[in-house]
This record gives C-alpha cells, structure tokens and sequence, in this order.
C-alpha cells in the first residue's frame, strides 16, 4: 500500500484552510440536509455555484463534506421524524423512527454517528488502496473501451434502480439527448437544438439541470398535498450508548462497512443496495428479528454503516474512470470540470494533492460530523420546523441566483423552469430523475469515445466487439440488461426495495 | 427523495395511464431530436456529422416510448397505479406560479437588477405556498432577499449588480 500518497493527502487536508472549509461543508450539508423535502443531490447542486470562486482542491473537500453531511443530516430527519432524506436512509427510518418513539433518539442518532464514522474510516483505506491500481488499470482504455465503460455504467444504474426499466432506459436516453444540446465541440462546432439562441451555444448547464430536477420538480411535488403536515420532532435525550448497545452494534457495524465498501461501487443505486442488503443481512443473521422493524438498534447500526462506506467507495469510480456512479458523483465531474480539472485516470498522477487531499478529506469530514453533530443535535432538529412557505422560496432564490450565477447568463435560469417542469410530469407519470442526470452528464463522454473510437477504426463498428476490454464490459452491460428485465430478477429486485415499507 | 405518504388523493384508478403520457411524451421528444438532428448532417460511421447521436438516440427515445406506450394499454405498472393514487390533483396554479418567478428573474435579472428581481420571484413563490396571506409573503420575501443579498453580495462577493440598468443601477 502506497502510504506516501495517504500522508500527501492527510497533510492538505489537515491545512487548518481545508478543515475549516472541510467544517463549512459539512455544516451547511448537515443543516440543508436536515430541511424536509430536499435531499442531498438537491444540496448540492443549490450550494455548487458558491464553491466556484475557491481553489479546486477547497472547493471539491466542500463539495464532498456537503454530500456526507447531507446524508448525515438525512439520516436523522429519518430517526426523529421518519422523514429519510434520500433512498438510502428509508431503511434507518425503519428501526431509527422506532428507536425514537421509545426514547431512545439519542442513542440510534449516536449509533448512526459512530457507525458512519468507524465505515467511513474504513472506506476511505479502501479508497486509498483500491483506486491508484483501478487508474492504472484505466489509463490503458481506448476510447472504444470508454465508450462500453459508459454504456456498461448506465445499463447497471437502470439495473440497480426500482421501477420500470423501459422508463429508466427512456429516461437515460433523454438525458442523453438533453446533453447534446449546444455546439458539437467534437468536430465543427455547429450548434445543436439551440433554436439560434446564442445564450445555449456552451450547451444546458447541469446544475440547472439538477436543481430543475431535484428542486423545482420535488417543490411542485409538494404543493400537491392538501395541507401541510406539521411535524413535531422527539425529543432527544441520553446520547451515550451503554455498555450493552456497544456489544449489539459491533458486529453489525462491521458487516455493513464490508458490504458497504463493495457495493458502493456499483453505479446507480449502490448505496441504496448496501443499505437494503445490510439491512436483511442482519435480520437473517440475528437470533431475534422478530426486532427489527420495532426498534433494534442493528437495524440502525448496520444500514448506516452500509450507506456511509458506500458514500466513501463511490469515489472510486468517479477518481479513477470519471464515471460518477451517484447523482452527486455527477455534479461533482461538473464540479471538476468547471475547476478545470479532467475527472478520470489522470487526476491521481496530475493532481495528486488533490487526490489524496480529497480522500484524507473524508475522514477529517466524518470526524468532525462526529465531534459537531451529537452536541449541535438539539439546533438541528429545530431547523425541522422550518415552514414550507419559508423553505420552498428560499430553494427557489438559491436556485435562481447560483444557476444565473454560474455564467451570467439567463438561459441557465430558464433552462430550471422548464427542465422543472418536463421533470416534474415525468417524475408523476412514474418516471424517475436520477437516469436522466446520470446520462446528461456521460453524454459527452459517451459521444466523444464513440466518435473517437469509429474514426480510429474508420467506420468498423466491430471494434467494440473485437477489443477485449470493450467487449467484456460490453457483455457485462448486456448482462445486466438481460438480468434487469427478467421477470423473476424484477420481482425479487422489486421486494428488495419494498421491503419492509 | 422521500415518498411522501402524507397525500390524500382520491383519483380513481386509471390503469395505465400515466404510462401512457410518458411513453408519448418520450415518442414525441425521440421524434424531435431527430429530426432536428437530421438538419445538422448524420454523416457515416466513418465520420460522423453533429446529427448522427442525437439522431440514433431519438430513434432509440422514440421506440423505447413506443415500447411503454404499448405496454400502458395492457394494464400498466401496478406500482405506477397505486402512486397515482395516492397523490393529489396537478397543483396547476400553485406550480405555474413558481415556475412564472422563475422566469421572472432570469428575464429581469439584467434589467431590473437582483434585488427587485429576487423580491418579486419570493414573493410569488412564498404566494404559491398554501395558506400564505399577501402579507405573509411580503415578509418573507423580504427577509428572503435580504438573506440572499447578504449571502451572495455581502459573503461571496458574487459581481451582481443589485439594481439593473432599467432602474438607473
């Protein structure tokens, strides 16, 4: 294991900047991701324009110290209010919720604590070990093999993701498709779908795109209930564990990491699947589950430390091949190309400061969520009661300054609302958002490697079949697709995601 | 996102279609990206022109709603079935109220500055709000833009000018 790159790592991220920045990220995402009805991809993509004006490696710690905070900060809207945050945080509802209604808040919010910590800080030697031999493995691909990569990547998140599979397929399309929009950079520079508009001619911006999606569309969601619903919170009480709780959570912890840190990886929905499998691994696992369900404290250990070692691992993908396998992972390539920056096997040999800085990050992150958190919990849980009529405007202001922020340009604003609005009837008429982000943002990668790849191969469209990287990703797509469209894989996959609900 | 389970929708069950809508909204959109694409030059494998992706991938689009539109008349997706049960009616007014601010300030962004472009795109949104009165609103689209303004002006330093050239800023 190469320790040099760890040590480089740990000392940018130890610059007191870096923590302090490292702090304002997981503040603002623990604060915004405990708001009730906007998750963490929503977060993000409303707090990216304000990373802008920092230095790459500043900005991407915030970036990232927004996403974990967020998750955290889903995670405890799901123990006290039942209210998950995002996906992955409904399974810690299921025995976090029940945890608080017996009064024991304190101690599920500590386990959630303590697990994410001690996953994340596991995740991140896997990160550290795994992700330097995937990117020498990765700078070896042809743009025919990156093609097959992106293809294979998508076709897994369709296969991860619950619902119908021909929708998410059209969704990804759509995406596609949306991110053609602007000049052809590959070859003439003709401008495409731009209606002579020159404001498009640098093509639809994704943050529009994401806070279009995840914000606009959820707001508009929302304003379909009759009435509000007003919740009031638990009260919390007692954070410590007690010797007892120790012992119980141990063993889960442990699990959920090691079945964390593997499917994270997995592009889609891998920390959701981490979070589900844990979740049912400790049920069969444990000698009562009759429990679960009605407030076992593994049912909070295990998903938790599932999720977070998913969140660490999912960097691998996206540090060592630009391929973001989480809807954050792809505002981040947004992120890192706006810094300038290439996502991809060249990061770690170009930037290795910011490659190491950025995973040592993580666990400076954990810890101090660990060190913030417990103690501030009583603020954070004030912030639950923020009222919708305050709430949705102030997303609608963010939203509208930062996109317009971005490059002074109106279209970016514009492109919320109607993206806004496509995405909310597409999201009513059971269609899901995270496809069409997914492949809005690999479609230039998608169209650049194709192209590249057919010029090098003059026209013969065999070499996706006879390189054998190409093909062997190919033939895993292909699998995956075949496996997302049986009928008895849906149904299995489909009680996966339902269980319990 | 979170399933909200606090909706109280009655429709009645209509097998199939919201599958129906968004299969032919899909078939629509494939259509049009291609065929816009065709005007770019579909080119050959060989060299591609800038129409040949967007052109593939409409077709592809296309079929693939095709594919959901046919399937909707065979009875749908249950799960579709029941979330459409469960929600309310589409918040026409309320929606095209935010969606109406939205397009508010990015037309008047320039124009009439941030400040008053961002209090008119708060209020209307606070107003879209259920059970909001016109004073309510004025209040918190007040404090929203001053937030804002201290947030992006104050902190970040973001070069917006806070009164446009309409108002002589």
């Amino acid at each position: 294991m190469d320790l040099s790159g760890l040590a480089l790592g740990l000392e940018t991220a130890l610059q007191p900047s870096n923590i302090l920045i490292c702090l304002l990220g997981v503040t603002l995402g623990t604060m915004v991701g405990v708001l009730p009805g906007i998750g963490p991809t929503a977060t993000v993509a409303l707090l990216l324009p304000i990373t802008f004006n920092f230095a790459p490696i500043a900005s991407l710690i915030m970036l990232a110290g927004i996403y974990y905070g967020a998750q955290y900060g889903g995670s405890t809207t799901a123990i006290l209010i039942n209210l998950p945050g995002e996906s992955s945080a409904a399974v810690t509802a299921l025995d976090g919720y029940q945890m608080a209604r017996q009064g024991r808040a304190g101690p599920a919010l500590a386990t959630a604590a303590l697990g994410s910590f001690f996953a994340g800080t596991v995740a991140t030697v896997f990160v550290a070990l795994f992700a330097p031999p995937m990117a020498s493995v990765a700078l070896k691909f042809g743009p025919a093999d990156y093609f097959s990569l992106v293809v294979l990547g998508l076709v897994i998140s369709i296969a991860l993701a619950s619902g119908s599979t021909a929708k998410a397929l059209a969704m990804i399309v759509l995406g596609l498709l949306l991110g053609t929009v602007g000049q052809d950079l590959f070859s003439t520079g003709v401008p495409r779908f731009t209606f002579g508009i020159r404001e498009l001619y640098q093509g639809l911006d994704f943050v529009s795109i994401a806070v279009g999606l995840f914000g606009l569309a959820e707001i508009i969601r929302n304003l379909e209930h009759r009435q509000t619903h007003s919740v009031i919170p638990t009260k919390v009480q007692g954070l410590w564990l007690s010797r007892d709780d120790f012992r119980r959570i141990r063993m889960p912890v442990l699990r959920g990491t090691a079945i964390g840190s593997a499917l994270g990886v997995l592009p889609g929905g891998g920390h959701v699947l981490a979070a589900f499998t844990s979740y049912s691994v400790e049920k069969r696992m444990s000698k009562h589950p009759e429990n679960f369900g009605r407030g076992a404290i593994e049912g909070v250990a295990s998903p938790e430390s599932a999720n977070n070692a998913a969140a660490q691992t999912s960097f691998i993908p996206l540090l060592t091949l630009g391929l973001p396998v989480h809807p954050v992972m792809a505002l981040l390539v947004g992120a890192f190309i706006i810094q300038g920056i290439t996502p991809g096997p060249n990061v770690i040999n170009d930037e290795p400061e910011l490659f190491w800085g950025l995973i040592a990050s993580f666990w400076v992150g954990n810890l101090l969520l660990v060190l913030l958190n417990l103690p501030l919990i009583g603020l954070w849980v004030r912030l639950i009661s923020v009222p919708s009529e305050v709430l949705f405007p102030a997303i609608i202001a963010f939203a509208t300054i930062g996109c317009f922020s971005l490059g002074l340009n109106p279209w970016d604003v514009y492109v919320v609302a109607i993206i806004g609005v496509l995405g909310y009837f597409l999201i009513r008429w059971g269609c899901e958002a995270v496809p069409l982000l997914f492949g809005f943002v690999l479609a230039p990668l998608l169209e650049e490697n194709l192209r590249r790849a057919l010029i090098i191969s003059r026209g013969d469209l065999s070499v996706f079949v006879t390189r054998p990287i190409s093909a062997v990703l190919l033939s895993l797509a292909l699998v995956a697709l075949v496996i997302a469209i049986l009928p008895a894989v849906r149904r299995q996959r489909d009680a996966v995601f339902s269980e319990d609900e | 996102m979170s399933e909200d389970p606090a909706s109280s929708g009655t429709a009645g069950r209509r097998p199939g279609v919201p599958d129906m809508l968004a299969g032919g909204t899909f078939v629509a959109l494939g259509v049009a990206f291609a065929l816009g694409g065709r005007r770019y030059g579909i080119g050959s494998t060989q060299a591609m022109g800038p129409g040949f992706v967007p052109v593939v991938l409409g077709v592809i689009l296309a079929v693939l709603g095709a594919f959901i539109t046919a399937a909707a008349f065979r009875g749908g997706d249950p799960n579709d079935r029941e979330a459409a049960d469960e929600r309310g009616p589409v918040p026409w007014a309320r929606g095209g109220m935010l969606v109406a601010g939205i397009v508010f300030f990015g037309a008047t962004i320039e124009g009439l500055g941030l400040a008053p472009a961002l209090f008119v795109t708060t209020f209307v949104a606070a107003l879209a709000c259920r059970g909001v009165s016109p004073l309510k609103a004025l209040a918190i689209s007040v404090g929203l833009t001053v937030l804002c303004l201290g947030i992006f002006v104050g902190l970040l330093q973001l070069r917006l000018p806070l009164l446009g050239d309409w108002l002589g800023g």
